[in-house]
């Protein structure tokens, strides 16, 4: 079985972020990257599909920077097979449905039993490119899955609001967007680190693929004004916690 | 601009949900067009037009279908934007339908302002303004951003609708949430631990303020994803819903669907490194310091 998973870096969350020159996306400098949270669990399901089944490969692909090479290390550190990374200095620029072109282009020829993709990006948020793969490859696509079980089918329990889940059983070729809690994703270990470091990380430059053209235009990008209705307590930790008790004195009825 | 609405239904129901399109439409003063999957003796009130498909032939969400009937109804109606909610089904059709129309989509819109939308960005801490270059634009909008000023009123017009039923996916049934061993919305205070609390060994600092305070300990969903507490614990969407007189987050960033769960508590006192975290915009108090320094502090001050 042929497996893609589809990954992004993305910075901390918790970073301070700045807005770049061209006032259209976040400063890249300074920031710490890491792989983008949901993608985790794609790269970790991958992994225990081929821990499960004897014949599985996995291939893990970014697009982006070449600072993405990390996060294909890492993932290949979990136990992917090879790496591809689709050098596109301008991703942070493109549509969701131009990624996947990209992807699609790389990946229509290759015929991948599963796809496996987070549900969304942390900083895009986008929730669209793993959607738009299984379109654009007119095949079978389950977003946002929670659990996941093979059995010659894939048996995959949708996330719906809640607390509900579907029960959806799909025949391959499919793509399957991984949400948050799915599994349990793996820390890579030292000798996998190592044997990582053998395994092939193939480079594609981005130009080479066809892309579709864009679709939109980002016209700003900020920080939203504070509607300062947050007092911000800031200070000494010993006399910020007599304050915080003054004050739920004052307000609530619980002291 | 000309718009049209995509209903949700689940399990023989009208979902609430469907009226923030209502909301949406009547920012724009626009007219309302909607489709759905249905059923007609739950139709939701608004004076517009219905294009209704009868969900006891289709049934429950079926990716393949529910797109082609979306499209027929854009093919009919010829609309400048085509509209979903951001939840499981919006989110789901909407990039299928955008992609048959070569068409671009914004995701999760909180705002339109003068023919651009407003998006979140990096954990809702940023906003992207964007605007569409493609004739038709595909939407889904963030539940609660857009809710109706009053209660809707009026009758649709219906024209039933169907499709011939193709599916590459083969729904088996539902599964529901186990029950609560743990019911939340009682609670009259409620200590939250965030992912800030870093590790499952630093749950005891979150619960032993839970305890001076009489209340109970929750969970956002990275804690309860990482079995640091209890998922019985969790609040936001996929969690309980709750509304206690004092909730205290500690080290929570404040994702959308944690706040959807608990900005309706009287007093929210949040507890953060990052000034710039979301959950400053529903808290009535920040204190900008590191949870497990500053909780025992506190927990000891209560005394």
């Amino acid at each position: 079985m042929k497996i893609l998973v589809c990954i992004k870096q993305v910075p901390d969350m918790e970073s301070k972020f700045k807005v770049n020159a061209e006032n259209n996306w976040f400063d890249e400098n300074d920031l710490a990257y890491r792989i983008n949270e949901y993608d985790e669990y794609a790269i970790e399901q991958a992994v225990q599909l081929k821990e499960q089944l004897s014949d599985v490969d996995i291939t893990v692909l970014s697009v982006g920077p070449n600072r993405v090479k990390e996060a294909l290390k890492k993932a290949l550190a979990m136990g992917c097979d090879r790496a591809v990374h689709i050098e596109d200095e301008e991703s942070y620029i493109k549509d969701s449905s131009q990624i996947a072109s990209l992807i699609v282009d790389f990946s229509k020829d290759k015929e991948f039993d599963i796809i496996f993709t987070g549900m969304q990006s942390q900083d895009r948020g986008s929730a669209q490119v793993g959607v738009i793969i299984s379109e654009l490859l007119n095949i079978a696509c389950v977003s946002t899955i929670a659990d996941f079980e093979y059995d010659n089918k894939v048996i995959v329990k949708r996330e719906l609001e809640g607390g509900l889940k579907s029960i959806i059983k799909v025949d391959t070729p499919v793509v399957l967007t991984c949400q948050l809690g799915l599994n349990t994703p793996r820390y890579p270990t030292l000798p996998n680190i190592m044997k990582a470091k053998k395994k092939e990380l193939i480079s594609i430059d981005s130009l080479t693929l066809s892309c579709t053209n864009s679709l939109s235009e980002t016209l700003s990008f900020y920080y939203p004004e504070k509607s300062g209705a947050c007092l911000i307590l800031e200070g000494d930790t010993s006399e910020l916690a007599d304050k915080l008790i003054t004050i739920l004195k004052e307000k609530t009825s619980v002291l | 601009m000309k718009l049209l609405l995509v209903g949700e239904y689940r399990e023989n129901k009208l979902l609430d949900v469907t009226y923030d399109l209502i909301g949406f439409a009547d920012k724009l003063e626009s007219e309302k067009v909607m489709v759905a999957i249905g059923y007609e003796s739950d139709v939701p009130k608004f004076d517009g037009k219905l294009y209704l498909a009868d969900a006891n032939e289709l049934g429950e969400y079926n990716p393949a279908a529910h797109k082609q009937l979306v499209l027929d109804v854009i093919e009919k109606e010829n609309p400048d934007l085509i509209v979903f909610i951001h939840s499981s089904f919006g989110w789901d059709l909407a990039p299928r339908v955008a992609s048959s129309l070569k068409a671009i989509q914004f995701t999760e819109v909180i705002d339109y302002k003068d023919g651009s939308f407003i998006v979140p960005s990096c954990n809702s801490k940023l906003r992207r303004e964007l605007e569409s270059k493609t004739l038709k634009t595909v939407i889904t909008i963030q539940a609660g951003a857009f809710t109706p000023l009053c209660d809707s009123v009026g009758v649709p017009e219906i024209e039933n609708i169907s499709v011939s039923t193709t599916s590459d996916v083969n729904f088996v049934g539902y599964e529901k949430a186990e029950e609560k061993g743990l019911d939340l919305t009682k609670a009259e205070i409620i200590v939250t631990a965030g992912r800030g609390v870093s590790k499952k060994d630093n749950i005891p600092i979150i619960q032993a303020l839970a305890d001076k305070f009489g209340g109970e300990l929750g969970a956002s969903r990275p804690v309860a994803d990482n079995e640091w507490v209890d998922q019985s614990h969790q609040v936001g969407t996929t969690g309980q819903t709750v509304s206690p007189k004092l909730y205290v987050a500690c080290g929570v960033s404040g994702a959308i669907q944690h706040l959807a769960g608990m900005k309706k508590s009287e007093f929210i006192v949040a507890i953060n490194t990052d000034k710039d975290a979301p959950i400053s915009e529903v808290a009535d108090i920040l204190v900008v310091a590191d949870v497990l320094q500053f909780v025992p502090i506190l927990t000891n001050k209560l005394s």
